[in-house]
């Protein structure tokens, strides 16, 4: 009898000795989720990119929309996330630059935000300064010309209310707050933002029709003499409809914002900002980094007779001593269709982004 | 007593190496990995990231230039054994110089230690661009030609700036190669195509011994691209070479003579 006890004790040990799970570090889970991948997506592209220490949980992410819209985060909680970046808007501004808490503008036209989990390089802002989304979703609240607050001042805010201990405990298995579990929960809502239900998407999925201008218009979108969109904005196989990369778009001579060069401080770099997604032209108005194009048409316009060189332009700008691609008005007209095609009302009326 | 002691000896000796997660059999592998590594060129000086957008280049035809992007793509690495066995894993690798991704390539196919005649093929063949690649089209904005152009992956975007003898213009210059697509007329269009050739290429290393952890070299000259047996006229072929037949043809010309080597095979 001693002996089976024996036995047991030792093997006892030998399994919790082999255990590389240690009890004593056991974590909080919240209820897990799994982003709804759109078939086009799954068919054709990597998958998203959640990292391993902020998986998604349905209370992280009911906490992320809730502090997106909530103006306590800025130092005078007159301005939330969703003031630069609104929903209607595809979460970006229709300001050519959004104005902060003490009145400063900005420099830089606010970026929408759709299909950010998408984006493998993971670098935000137009500059590519942040390296996640958890980065980006840190900056805005400190930033002087944004929300200009304190992070000890942010979090003593949220600290001091009955509502968000409890969901700070829901989420990450503490009522006490910090700056981190702030921008991790913002990051899990805005991975939900999903835009995949344009025209142009149904076309591909076979449930409509392109009119002849939308079909003509992708064609000189493809097409490398005329449009060229395609090496740096996608194809049809590409749905994020972006590169995520960052080029000088033949813009300006000089620079007075040098973009990803100031963040690398390489002189190569100057000029260059990422590429914006095309989905949503219909509600991001105005357009570029600065926001300096009202319109769509001013947009082709620059690309069609616009160019002009200086040494960091990229490549891929076609006839820059002409100053572009001199597309006819009927040409201009057809891509303005098909990239008006790439628009999703159904993501801007989406019931699960509005607060 | 004695039972105890040896049973504790036993699952003493068993805790020791079950909770050892590194597995050494402490036998040499009978198949192993080969790792490939890929250096670039033009003619005798290293490319490096530093040199893009910097360093001048005079290709035959007497054009300066500089490379802003050099991104390519290899596939079907395949080691044929002297008694004709091959094998392949028939995956394939995207190198971007100026990134320095994939960089370092390991194809997974374990091998017996031999003698191999070591090849790939320079982009798709027809049988790989049939397919559809979800890493590819996530890849420099989508990797992937648009249908019209007949479809299948880019083998190779490189591109840059030039300067034609005599000028100071500076031209951009985007050098594509891609499946070779003759249309019926131009722009290309949905209707428009009317003939497609695989312009892919096989590259012979040679025979090469292989041995555990043996690491092959992949040498790429640039200058080869503009050189033979066509000497490129950038101020001709300098844009909109996708859909351009004849420019396909001369490219692939041009990058199977000369343009990969072999670099140099190490035996840690």
């Amino acid at each position: 009898m001693k002996r089976k006890v024996v036995v047991i004790l030792v093997l006892s040990i030998l399994v919790v000795a082999c255990n590389k799970e240690d009890a004593a570090e056991e974590e909080y889970l919240a209820t897990p989720v799994s982003l709804e991948i759109p078939p086009l997506f799954e068919e054709n592209i990597l998958p998203p990119v959640i990292p391993e220490d902020n998986p998604l949980s349905e209370e992280g992410i009911a906490l992320g929309k809730k502090l997106f819209f909530d103006p306590i985060l800025s130092a005078d909680n007159t301005q939330s996330c969703a003031t630069c970046h609104r929903p209607q808007n595809a979460f970006t501004d229709p300001r050519r630059f959004s104005i902060g808490i003490n009145g400063e503008e900005g420099f830089r036209n606010s970026m929408p935000i759709y299909n950010a989990a998408w984006n493998y390089g993971e670098k935000f802002f137009w500059d590519g300064r942040a390296g996640s989304l958890e980065e980006q979703a840190f900056e805005p609240i400190t930033n002087p010309i944004e929300m200009n607050n304190t992070w000890p001042n942010a979090v003593a805010s949220l600290q001091n209310t009955n509502v968000y201990p409890p969901l700070f405990e829901s989420a990450f298995g503490t009522k006490t707050i910090d700056s981190t579990m702030v921008s991790k929960s913002i990051a899990q809502f805005v991975r939900t933002l999903i835009s995949s239900n344009s025209k142009f998407d149904r076309y591909l999925r076979g449930e409509v029709a392109l009119t002849e201008a939308e079909a003509n218009g992708l064609d000189i979108f493809l097409d490398e003499s005329r449009g060229d969109c395609f090496h740096c904005h996608g194809n049809p196989l590409n749905p994020l409809w972006t590169d995520n990369i960052f080029h000088n778009n033949g813009l300006d001579e000089f620079f007075t914002d040098k973009g990803l060069g100031a963040v690398t401080g390489d002189p190569r770099d100057d000029g260059k900002f990422k590429t914006p997604s095309l989905r949503n032209l219909a509600f991001t108005a105005p357009y570029m980094h600065d926001g300096r194009f009202e319109t769509l048409d001013e947009v082709i316009d620059h690309y069609s007779e616009g160019l002009v060189y200086s040494e960091t332009i990229d490549p891929l700008m076609k006839k820059v001593g002409e100053g572009g691609v001199q597309l006819s008005e009927e040409e201009k007209a057809a891509l303005k269709a098909f990239l008006l095609s790439l628009s999703d009302p159904s993501f801007i009326n989406n019931p699960d982004f509005r607060p | 007593m004695k039972f105890f002691k040896v049973l504790m000896l036993c699952l003493g000796l068993a805790m020791l190496t079950g909770c050892n997660s590194d597995d050494d059999a402490g036998t040499t592998p009978q198949e192993v990995n080969v790792v490939f590594t890929f250096s670039h060129y033009w003619d005798g000086s290293q490319i490096q990231n530093s040199d893009f957008d910097q360093t001048s280049y005079v290709n035959a035809h007497g054009e300066t230039l500089t490379l802003s992007k050099l991104v390519y793509l290899i596939s079907d690495i395949t080691f044929t054994a002297q008694d004709g066995t091959v094998y392949s894993a028939e995956d394939y690798n995207l190198v971007n110089v100026r990134e320095g991704q994939n960089l370092s390539f390991t194809p997974n196919v374990l091998l017996p230690e031999g003698a191999y005649t070591v090849s790939f093929t320079f982009g798709f063949d027809d049988e790989d661009n049939s397919g559809n690649y979800p890493d590819l089209n996530s890849a420099d904005g989508g990797w992937n030609v648009p249908d019209m152009l007949g479809g299948g992956y880019h083998y190779m975007r490189m591109e840059g700036k030039y300067l034609a003898a005599g000028t100071t213009d500076e031209v951009n210059f985007q050098y594509h190669t891609i499946r070779a697509n003759k249309h019926t007329t131009l722009p290309p269009g949905p209707d428009t195509l009317e003939l497609l050739e695989d312009t892919s290429f096989e590259v012979n290393l040679g025979e090469i011994n292989i041995t555990a952890e043996t690491g092959i070299e992949i040498d790429m000259n640039v200058a080869e691209w503009f050189k033979n047996p066509n000497t490129w006229d950038l101020t001709q072929y300098y844009t909109v070479l996708m859909p351009n037949y004849e420019a396909q043809i001369l490219m692939y010309q041009n990058g199977k003579n000369g343009v990969f080597g072999l670099g140099a095979t190490t035996v840690p």
